[in-house]
Parts: structure tokens; sequence; C-alpha cells
């Protein structure tokens, strides 16, 4: 079993960092296949934020087949996070890095490049809603 | 989705002074609402008149359905913890806990007790006795046990330390996960609110500023940085402040639609600058002290 805990200067949303918590566990092993989560009274009880928050965190996490519910039971983990991910980061780091060459070629500097990705990511993450 | 408490053009006025005005709101079932605001602004009033300690002045109100304190099915189903978790100082633990379950149809006598247990309160201690939070966690303890469809608490955590404020919020979310609690709870504090509601109510000066579900506040509320700017803004975007020197203009708007003027900067808001935003909206044509939020962490 697990614990989760709260950043509160972080920004990011506590939901997510309840996914994150999650994912980082799968990945680095101390979550395996058949695990029980914590459960959202525990989480709650533990952390006191709205259980809404937990029960979007572990419906997010379900989506993405990691997890699924035992009615009654409690959630449990279906898949391992293996580093399968890591293997598609090569290929899109060294394109990431051949994109920043070029944003450094146009003249950007570090803040100006920071800024352009973040509003594109925000444009795409609107999108994705819409 | 039901509402646990519908306002409609609701006010109350004391004497001469008008405590809240025209007031319009629906609080969806199953949520936790933080009703933020600075002290005086109208919280206890408004929770006041939803438990029907108080009647409107104008206007009505209904709570799960029904007119306040309209009848003995109607109180078993509403839990209401007042300002500073009073209790009664000459009664011990144990005699709160028969009075509850002597006034309470409903009275969970085995949630309550396991309650006390865990806590570590001494049933034959006198209330009077209690440290603040231990009177706050009793005062909990009853709110709870009556098994309410919906539990009101005022200003719940402003007077408990860190370590009890946490586990005061720790119960009443589990409680929340647990049974099939509706909660509104008022605070000054932002960060009180912030991890236990999913439901934001802002009241200032006796209006209320903004009402809704905090992600959606949340995903709808920019702060736009560019250069200065004198035209009004496309209409889809909401103006709640502005802020110009001579070269820079800061707006905060709410707007449903993506912003697309490359001459902004868009930042997201956090639920505290949100908060204060709204708070600095307030009217202010009464002499009244500005409008004080803590914000602590």
């Amino acid at each position: 079993m697990i614990e989760f805990s709260l950043d509160g200067r972080s920004g990011v949303s506590p939901y997510l960092q309840i996914v994150q918590q999650v994912r980082h566990a799968l990945r680095l092993g101390m979550l395996e296949q058949g695990d029980q989560l914590p459960t959202v009274k525990d989480v709650v009880g533990q952390l006191a934020i709205n259980p809404n928050t937990v029960l979007k965190a572990y419906r997010e996490l379900e989506r993405d087949g990691l997890v699924a519910p035992r009615p009654g039971v409690g959630t449990f983990v279906t898949r391992t996070l293996t580093d399968t991910s890591l293997s598609s980061h090569g290929p899109l780091r060294s394109e990431l890095q051949r994109w920043l060459g070029k944003a450094r070629g146009a003249g950007l500097d570090d803040e100006s490049i920071e800024a352009l990705w973040r509003s594109a990511f925000r444009a795409a993450a609107q999108q994705d809603i819409a | 989705m039901t509402a646990v408490l519908e306002a409609r053009g609701l006010g109350k006025r004391y004497r001469r002074r008008w405590a809240l005005t025209d007031c319009t709101l629906d609080l969806p079932a199953g949520r936790v609402v933080g009703l933020v605001g600075p002290n005086g602004a109208g919280k206890s009033t408004l929770l006041n008149l939803a438990v029907g300690l108080l009647r409107p002045t104008t206007g009505d109100i209904r709570v799960l359905g029904s007119a306040p304190a309209a009848g003995p099915a109607q109180l078993a189903k509403v839990g209401f913890v007042a300002q500073d978790t009073p209790t009664y100082a000459g009664l011990t633990v144990e005699e709160h806990l028969r009075f509850g379950a002597h006034l309470n149809p409903g009275w969970d006598d085995d949630l309550a007790r396991r309650r006390i247990d865990r806590l570590r309160l001494d049933p034959a201690q006198r209330a009077g006795k209690l440290s603040g939070g231990q009177r706050a966690q009793l005062a909990l303890t009853l709110g709870i046990a009556k098994r309410p469809e919906l539990l009101i608490l005022d200003e719940p955590v402003s007077s408990l330390d860190p370590l009890a404020r946490r586990e005061f919020l720790q119960d009443l979310m589990e409680a929340v996960a647990v049974q099939e609690l509706s909660v509104v709870l008022s605070s000054h504090v932002v960060s009180d609110v912030e991890r236990a509601c999913d439901y934001l109510v802002v009241l200032v000066d006796s209006t209320i500023q903004v009402a809704g579900d905090i992600e959606t506040l949340l995903a709808t509320h920019f702060r736009l940085t560019g250069p200065r700017r004198d035209a009004p803004l496309p209409s889809n975007q909401h103006v709640i402040s502005a802020r110009h020197t001579d070269r820079q203009s800061t707006f905060l708007v709410r707007t449903d639609a993506p912003i697309h003027d490359p001459a902004w900067t868009v930042t997201e808001l956090t639920l505290e600058d949100l908060v204060l935003a709204y708070m600095g909206r307030g009217s202010t044509g009464e002499q009244a002290p500005a409008p004080l939020l803590e914000v602590q962490r």
C-alpha cells in the first residue's frame, strides 16, 4: 500500500498530484499488478481533501487502464508502468532538441521559448477540451 | 441534480443595516461548498437563514426542498454547527451524546461512541474543560451522528490551531466519503476551503460575488498581462478586475472561450487569486472596513 502526500505550493492540482504519484509508484515498481490503492476514505482521512478529488484521480487512472475498481472492496492495480514509455522518449526528445535549435536560431531566448511552449501547450489542452 | 439549498432574492435586514441582499443561489447536492468572505460579509446570516434561526426580510430560501426548520422531518435532515462550535460547558461528553440521542430520531449512537473513543475524549469530562480542538470535534461528532443529509458549519476551524484544524477537516472529509453527506462550510481563510471544498461561493459586503464548481471557476478565469489597453475587451471576456500603469494593463477575466489575442500573456489563477479578485470588487459604498482576508498556509 502506498501513501499520498500533497505539495500545496507546486501549483499542480491535488487530483493530478495523486495521479502522478500512482504513476510514479507504478514506474518505480512500488505498486504492482493486483496491489490495492488506498481507499477513498483513507486518503481523505489522511490528507483532509475532498473525496471527489480522490475519485476523480482514480477515475482517470481507470480510464488509462492502470487500475480497476472492485465494487465493495476497493481499487486495484491492473497494469504496471514499466519503462515502455521511455523507449518513445528518445525520438521525441531528439525532435524537441532539433526544434529548440530552430527556435534559438530564430533568435528566441529561454524565456520566450518557455512562454511559447506554455501558450502552445495551453492551446492544445483547450482544443482537447473543446 | 437536486439542490440542497435554493435562494431566490433572499435578503436580511437588521434594523437599518442589510446583512444580506438579493441573494440568488443554487447549491448542488453531494458537494462540499465553501462559503468564503471577509468577517462581517454576511456568511453567518446566510447560514442562519438556511437553518431557520433567522427569517428572511425579502425573498425565499428552501433547503432540501422545504422551508428551513419547517418541522421535525426537516430538522432531522439538516445538521448545524454554529460559529465557535458551541457546546454546553456544564454538561459532560456523555451527557452531550445522550442529549443528541434524545433529540435526534436518526441518531447513530454507534458512530458517535466510536468517534468519541477514537478521539480519546473522556465521557465523564465536562465540555467546558475541553480544549478548543476537542470541543470542535465534539460538536462535529454531534453533527455527524445525527446523520443529516446536509451539514452546515459556520467557521468551524477558524479558532483552531493548525493541527486541530487538520484533524477536524480530516474527520469531516471522512464523514463526507462514508455517509452521503452534503456540506456547506464558511470560512474567511481561503486555504481552509481550497482542498476540502469542490464548490465555492464568495460573499462580500452582503452580496454574492461568484458561485460555482471550483474546477470550472479555475478553468474559466485568467490573468491577461500586456501593453496598456484602454479599448474594451471582447464581449465574451468578462472583466473582474483591471489595473493599468502608463505602459501596461493587467486584466482578470472570466471567459469560456480561448484567448487568442497574441498581445496578452495569459496565466492561470490560483483559487486565492480568484477569491481576492472578487473580494476586491465588493461595493465600497458604506464606510465598511476594507475587506480583510486571511491568507495562510
